[in-house]
């Protein structure tokens, strides 16, 4: 009898290694973003028996500096939620071969996937599905405009209305800051397009220093001289070290803040009902409108050894009936047209983060092609680093603006050099 | 029980016992140490040298591939790089100017920290070896910082001196008005030198208090009988009986101000700018915070760095040898 058990459990084993395929994802999470997609795996799991998915929950750090080490070596995760996409893009699984409706995806995801078609990649490879889009803007403070009794500037104001406005807020009130962005180029680069940057030259290469890209560089850097933007967040870091204001705009500490639509959630969470916050949209420039698009996406990678699993997981996270649900629990804009037109019945959510992810989502299709081109280059991590570095070297007096501008040039294009 | 303690004690010796005398016959007894040596010499090898000789290789190669095999040759190309410069002694003329900013700052971080931490642990070391009220627990506030570490050090310090930080609500309270002592460069700069003063004082401290204890009590009493004024016996007596441990002090000081990183790196972030930006933080981002990664030049700055810490290494065991012989 116990010899009878002994086999049937050693063939049960035998089976279920011969036809079961364990698929590690790796998943970093602003929010709740990998629990969603842990109870919407379970349906995967029930469709395509024999295929498990295990989730495994990293910090963002890891997935910018231990994930590529391991691909680098043929180590790693068989999927990973990434936000990198032309560094990765070499690893990555082109999972077109697998997926059941190729010209679906395409026509759903078609600006996203296109972040990934770079280098050796196929021009038609399906490589990522952007499960959080991203998209750069404002953020005000209404109770402290109200309480100043200055107007809020109308959607579409320029930077320089904004900046005025936001100044006659901060002296009115007295708090510390008028105006704060990120401390990234990925921040920078939606106001320099909006002053006419071109960002790229004939042949497709950055990163270009013409009239609009300086006419910005030189407004931001007076900006901090006269006080109207928060010198603590860019003069308060050196190198390419990414710096935000979030903390000071939920203190109430500052008047606008630009940053992204990933803030919603925090300021939804944090502010409360504490004060009255908007999405100011899009703010514009003597040329453009624009923010940045950006976002994580579940990408597969090319060492796995089970290809075709992968690429059944890839489809199923770009079904248009996953990525509602999943993108009502996250509260994340959607990548995918279709759910862009229809809309997202997000739960539970305040009136506030309601009109903010509608403002958000509305400032998308105004995002120019320059802003899109960058955020799918291979090489704008060097974009993205170098600016800050740079342009505080400008800010804090170490060069002039025009030393820093040609430091910035050749640091990019010794950079690219390196990576070629 | 004491006997069944031995008996298992001896027979655990014993096994080896036998293993050790063929291996003694086969070998020889002057290769034996070999032997005994090999455990360690392998752990250096893997963990030490091994590492060197990649950081070499890695330092005459280009690309952002990690693997070494996919890795262009390029030479000397990351060192010629580095040593691109119009002068010196002006980093803007540099073709890698962010390299040589931390090289200065490096250098004045060094002497002024270097500096003053030698002059101030002197003075805390000269004050606790006198008969002082409380001395055990002034010993010890100075110590202290040394066992934190210094991720809590930076931390702790830049919520003493961030806009809204407690030293600027003091100087608020006083009506002297407020500083961004961390945006400043000059300021942060001066503070990223007192924090590593305050950080490390502790330990040196410590060590010249050994030494000026170690010098006999004799010598001062008959300075004493001589009616030697306090001033004559510390520049005569004190400091020379105490140089071979200011020696060992200034070259360990100096070794550890050429590696600060990470205290610096918490509290200012090697900003503004690059005010505070020292080599260690300059390699750090070129070979990992950046993008694409530049390996081979953070590797050439790494050797560049690790020669003149060979330097200060072999200043140390001339100090350390000369003492020896004096001794």
């Amino acid at each position: 009898m116990k010899k009878n058990i002994a086999i049937s459990a050693f063939a049960l084993l035998a089976a279920s290694a011969a036809h079961g395929q364990e698929l590690r994802f790796m998943c970093y999470q602003d929010g709740n973003e990998c629990d969603v997609w842990a109870d919407a795996f379970q349906t995967f799991e029930a469709e395509n028996p024999g295929i498990t998915v295990v989730v495994d929950v990293v910090p963002y750090q890891a997935i910018l500096e231990s994930l590529p080490v391991q691909l680098e070596v043929g180590e790693g995760p068989d999927l990973a939620r990434v936000t990198d996409y032309g560094g990765l893009a070499r690893f990555m699984l082109d999972a077109r071969p697998f997926v059941e409706d190729a010209d679906t995806i395409e026509a759903r995801y078609g600006q996203s996937l296109a972040w990934a078609r770079v280098g050796d990649n196929a021009a038609d490879g399906i490589y990522n599905i952007v499960d959080q889009l991203t998209a750069t803007g404002g953020f005000a403070n209404q109770t402290l405009f109200e309480q100043a009794g200055v107007d809020m500037p109308e959607p579409g104001a320029s930077w320089a209305e904004w900046a005025e406005a936001s100044v006659a807020v901060q002296q009115a009130t007295g708090v510390d800051f008028a105006m704060a962005l990120d401390r990234t180029g990925h921040r920078f680069a939606a106001p320099a397009i909006s002053y006419g940057a071109a960002l790229f030259d004939e042949s497709g290469e950055a990163l270009v220093i013409d009239d609009g890209f300086r006419a910005f560089a030189e407004q931001f850097v007076n900006w901090h001289e006269d006080g109207t933007m928060a010198r603590d967040v860019w003069a308060g870091a050196g190198g390419g070290t990414y710096q935000d204001a979030a903390a000071e705009f939920i203190n109430a500490n500052l008047v606008m803040y630009y940053s992204g639509s990933w803030q919603i959630g925090r300021f939804g969470r944090d502010i409360g009902d504490a004060f009255d916050w908007v999405a100011t949209g899009g703010v514009c420039g003597p040329e453009a409108c624009t923010g940045m698009p950006g976002g994580a996406g579940v990408v597969g990678f090319n060492h796995t050894e089970h290809p075709e699993a992968v690429g059944k997981l890839i489809g199923f996270v770009a079904r248009d009936d996953v990525q509602a649900q999943v993108l009502a629990q996250t509260r994340n804009l959607p990548a995918n047209a279709e759910l862009q037109a229809n809309g997202i019945d997000y739960q539970d959510v305040t009136p506030e983060v309601a009109a903010a992810l509608t403002a958000f989502a509305a400032s998308v299709p105004t995002f120019s092609d320059t802003a899109y081109a960058l955020q799918g280059y291979q090489y704008n991590r060097a974009v993205f680093t170098s600016i800050p570095a740079r342009l505080t070297q400008a800010i804090v007096g170490e060069l002039s603006l025009d030393e820093a501008l040609d430091r910035l040039h050749q640091d990019v294009a010794d950079a690219i050099a390196e990576a070629r | 029980m004491t006997a069944l303690f031995r008996t298992l004690y001896e027979g655990a010796f014993n096994i080896f016992e036998k293993p050790m005398r063929m291996l003694q016959y086969s070998l020889g007894a002057h290769r034996m140490a070999w032997v005994f040596l090999l455990p360690n010499l392998l752990i250096f090898g893997l963990f030490t040298y091994l590492p060197i000789l990649l950081n070499i290789w890695y330092s005459t190669t280009g690309g952002d591939r990690i693997l070494l095999g996919d890795r262009d040759w390029v030479g000397g190309d990351n060192f010629a790089t580095l040593f691109d410069c119009g002068s010196y002694l002006d980093p803007n003329s540099c073709r890698r100017d962010l390299f040589w900013r931390a090289v200065h700052n490096t250098g004045w971080f060094v002497v002024l920290q270097v500096g003053f931490m030698i002059l101030l642990s002197l003075i805390a070391a000269l004050i606790l070896n006198r008969t002082i009220p409380l001395k055990g627990f002034f010993r010890a506030v100075f110590f202290y910082p040394v066992l934190l570490s210094p991720v809590v050090v930076a931390l702790i310090w830049k919520w003493i001196l961030q806009r809204n930080g407690v030293l600027n609500a003091g100087m608020d309270w006083a009506g002297m008005g407020t500083v961004n002592w961390l945006l400043d460069p000059s300021w942060a700069f001066f503070w990223i030198v007192f924090v590593s003063i305050w950080a490390n004082m502790g330990f040196y401290v410590l060590i010249l208090l050994a030494g000026l204890q170690a010098i006999p009590g004799d010598v001062y009493e008959a300075a004493e009988m001589d009616g030697t004024p306090a001033w004559r016996r510390l520049v005569r007596i004190t400091l020379p009986l105490l140089t071979p441990t200011l020696l060992v002090v200034m070259v360990l000081s100096l070794i550890r101000a050429v590696q600060a990183f990470d205290e610096i790196y918490v509290l200012t972030g090697g900003g503004p700018g690059s005010a505070t930006t020292l080599l260690i933080q300059y390699i750090y981002d070129v070979g990992f915070a950046t993008r694409p990664r530049q390996f081979g030049l953070a590797a050439a700055a790494s050797l560049v760095m690790a020669g003149v810490l060979l330097v200060l290494t072999l200043l140390q065991l001339a100090a350390t040898r000369k003492r020896a012989e004096e001794g």
